[in-house]
């Protein structure tokens, strides 16, 4: 196949998409109203990245897009990773002092 | 001695893009609907020139108030204004798109054998953007000023600030899709439309450092960009980001800004680099030392720079985990800048040496760039940067990266390629003595703020104890002299457009594929598309350039 021809989607495909996009919407909304302490973000969070994911792969032809387009996809998704693996690296530790690993006469020998 | 000339007299080309007929012909709107990536690269020059002076006369009136120890020369809330708007027109208006916009655009693809870039019409709207996103901060400057730092901290920028931060914040954000479509546009050009023959590792260095520069252009202006206009929505509408009595943080603020800004630092640099790596080996007569290494650096500057953004905050309040692996991810970035600058010097030895002014610049930008990059480390250093963190060391620091790495790689890129984008040469002895003004009263003007620094003046203060008073002296001193090294190419420059004689197409001579072109180019580039049969800068094995191999460099037609 080559780089610049248009996949063609069926709109079934489409269609199937949709509404897994509007269930998981439902049980976005159903999950609010359960607590799962401090599993909510986690919950919310997963089912968000999965509906990101449908929504890149069918309904921004990245599946079926060269492999090139693919590779700049996965950089972006890499990146906003170091984003926000070292900003939490930060508020993760915030709290913590060295003086927990450290013992404090060895960290303050003069 | 004979006075003939040891060359041919050169003639300009019939036609080329200055005067070729587009549509409507040479009027204004041709050029205002032009999309030749070479005068696109012209009205970039023009609009970049225009922020440079705005930027500069702001640095005079800073450097001219701290003559004396209590500020000779505006009210304290001016002062502030003046060193954020000197910022603000510096680093996003002339800085970042200076050596992209203007020299990346021309010539990339002329250096890949291309005819324009992948997208001449996304080029063009780039231009137009930048200019909007400039007139929204020009806006913001001459209704009540900026004064929350280039840096826009909340909450001050979101809160407090009683300036015109909104208006400001609107332009960065939109100038910022400039820059990503310049980038978009580098990075698919040289994918896709590099000639027969001009293989990854045959691609000139300038145009790997762009490509670096593309990528980071793409990856991280977005967040800027979404960060300042979270502020901005922040202090217009009250919603809670990064204040926190709404629940916000202002430490997000800052990971979020310098996710991009240290990034950006490398967008300016980059392309300096870039330049340097084309002019070292033109006037030493020898080829590079170490392609593959430089060109890798290039891209492991561009990657490890996304990693280090947090040393702009440990004393903001982040935690000491995090600034230990950002303290040692930091020092990281200096083995691939090393590498640059070694690389540089190891071509340096044993070459045929000319004192060409473009090379008296890159040798100037490897000097100044090893002082500011070495600095870098210093305050990369946890202790030592809790000694010096806001003081005029960390000025000091970034304007020997700044001007005296990405201003000299600029004006010495532009005096190396201004026989190529105009045809004409310029006066060679008063261009040797402006790049010599120039490295003099950068030093004096800087070198200053180091000892400054470290003996405790913060920076941003409108005053300063006494005793500071003649170093602060020696650095506006310094500033009036830098001053005449940029004001003197502006005039010969321009001079030279008409008056200048006529440069031929390798004036040097070198062995890019731009200097294979007329002078100026043809609109199209080139008459035939070029195939590349050559290895990248063998001044060994190119006899079509008059050269004896190794042998000493021919003076240049027009030298006087």
């Amino acid at each position: 196949m080559s780089e610049h021809s248009e996949h063609i989607v069926s709109p079934i495909v489409y269609m199937v998409i949709f509404f897994a996009l509007i269930a998981g919407t439902t049980v976005t909304v159903l999950a609010a109203f359960q607590n799962f302490g401090q599993f909510n973000i986690v919950i919310a969070l997963g089912i968000a990245t999965a509906k990101a994911t449908l929504v890149v792969l069918y309904f921004m032809h990245a599946r079926y897009s060269p492999r090139r387009t693919q590779l700049v996809i996965v950089c972006a998704v890499f990146w906003l990773a170091i984003m926000l693996a070292l900003t939490l690296s930060d508020y993760q530790t915030r709290q913590q002092h060295l003086s927990r690993i450290v013992p404090p006469a060895a960290l303050y020998r003069a | 001695m004979s006075t003939a000339p040891l060359v041919p007299e050169h003639e300009l080309p019939d036609t080329h893009y200055l005067n070729a007929t587009y549509g409507s012909g040479r009027s204004i709107r041709a050029w205002l609907l032009t999309t030749d990536h070479k005068r696109i690269a012209l009205l970039y020059l023009a609009s970049v020139t225009v922020f440079f002076f705005i930027g500069g006369i702001f640095a005079t009136m800073i450097r001219i108030h701290l003559l004396t120890p209590g500020g000779a020369l505006v009210s304290p809330e001016t002062y502030n204004k003046l060193f954020t708007m000197h910022g603000v027109a510096m680093i996003f208006f002339f800085l970042i798109p200076s050596i992209p916009a203007i020299l990346g655009n021309f010539l990339i693809p002329i250096m890949i054998g291309a005819k324009d870039l992948a997208f001449p019409k996304i080029n063009l709207l780039s231009w137009y953007i930048y200019l909007i996103g400039g007139c929204f901060v020009l806006y913001s400057f001459g209704t009540g000023g900026l004064d929350t730092g280039w840096t826009f901290y909340t909450p001050l920028s979101s809160i407090y600030s009683n300036s015109a931060v909104t208006p400001a914040v609107i332009g960065i954000f939109i100038n910022g899709f400039s820059s990503i479509l310049t980038g978009l546009n580098f990075i698919v050009t040289i994918h896709t439309m590099r000639a027969p023959g001009m293989t990854w590792f045959r691609l000139p260095l300038f145009v790997w450092a762009h490509y670096a520069t593309s990528l980071v252009m793409i990856l991280g202006t977005p967040v800027v960009a979404i960060t300042l206009l979270l502020a901005g929505l922040e202090r217009m509408f009250h919603l809670g980001f990064f204040n926190p009595s709404m629940g916000g943080d202002p430490i997000l603020f800052q990971h979020l800004f310098w996710f991009y800004s240290h990034p950006a630092v490398y967008i300016m640099i980059l392309p300096a680099m870039g330049v340097v790596s084309e002019i070292i080996p033109t006037f030493a007569r020898k080829p590079i030392f170490g392609y593959s290494f430089i060109a890798a650096s290039s891209i492991a500057i561009a990657v490890i720079g996304f990693f280090v953004w947090a040393h702009h905050m440990f004393v903001t309040g982040e935690s000491t985990y995090a600034a230990l692996a950002f303290s040692f991810l930091s020092y990281l970035v200096a083995i691939p800048s090393a590498i640059k600058v070694f690389n540089w010097t190891a071509t340096l030895y044993k070459g045929s040496i000319s004192w060409d002014p473009p090379m008296i610049y890159a040798l100037g930008f490897i000097g100044l760039f090893t002082i500011g990059g070495l600095t870098g480390l210093s305050l990369a250093c946890l202790g030592l940067d809790i000694h010096v963190h806001d003081t005029y060391f960390v000025v000091a620091h970034f304007h020997y990266i700044m001007v005296g790495g990405a201003v000299m790689g600029y004006v010495g890129g532009l005096h190396f390629w201004w026989p190529k984008i105009t045809g004409r040469l310029y006066p060679k002895a008063l261009s040797r003595f402006a790049a010599i003004v120039l490295f003099i009263g950068f030093n004096l003007t800087f070198f200053p703020q180091f000892i400054l620094g470290y003996l405790g003046m913060p920076r941003r203060y409108h005053s300063y104890p006494p005793e500071f008073q003649v170093l602060n002296v020696l650095s506006t001193a310094g500033a009036s002299i830098l001053a005449v090294g940029y004001l003197l190419p502006m005039l010969y420059l321009f001079w030279s457009m008409r008056y200048g004689k006529v440069a031929g197409p390798n004036p040097w001579p070198a062995t890019g594929l731009e200097w294979k072109t007329d002078s100026p180019p043809p609109t199209e580039n080139f008459h035939v598309t070029p195939v590349v049969d050559w290895e990248p800068y063998d001044y060994r094995n190119r006899p079509d350039l008059g050269l004896a191999a190794g042998g000493p460099l021919a003076p240049a037609h027009g030298d006087d």
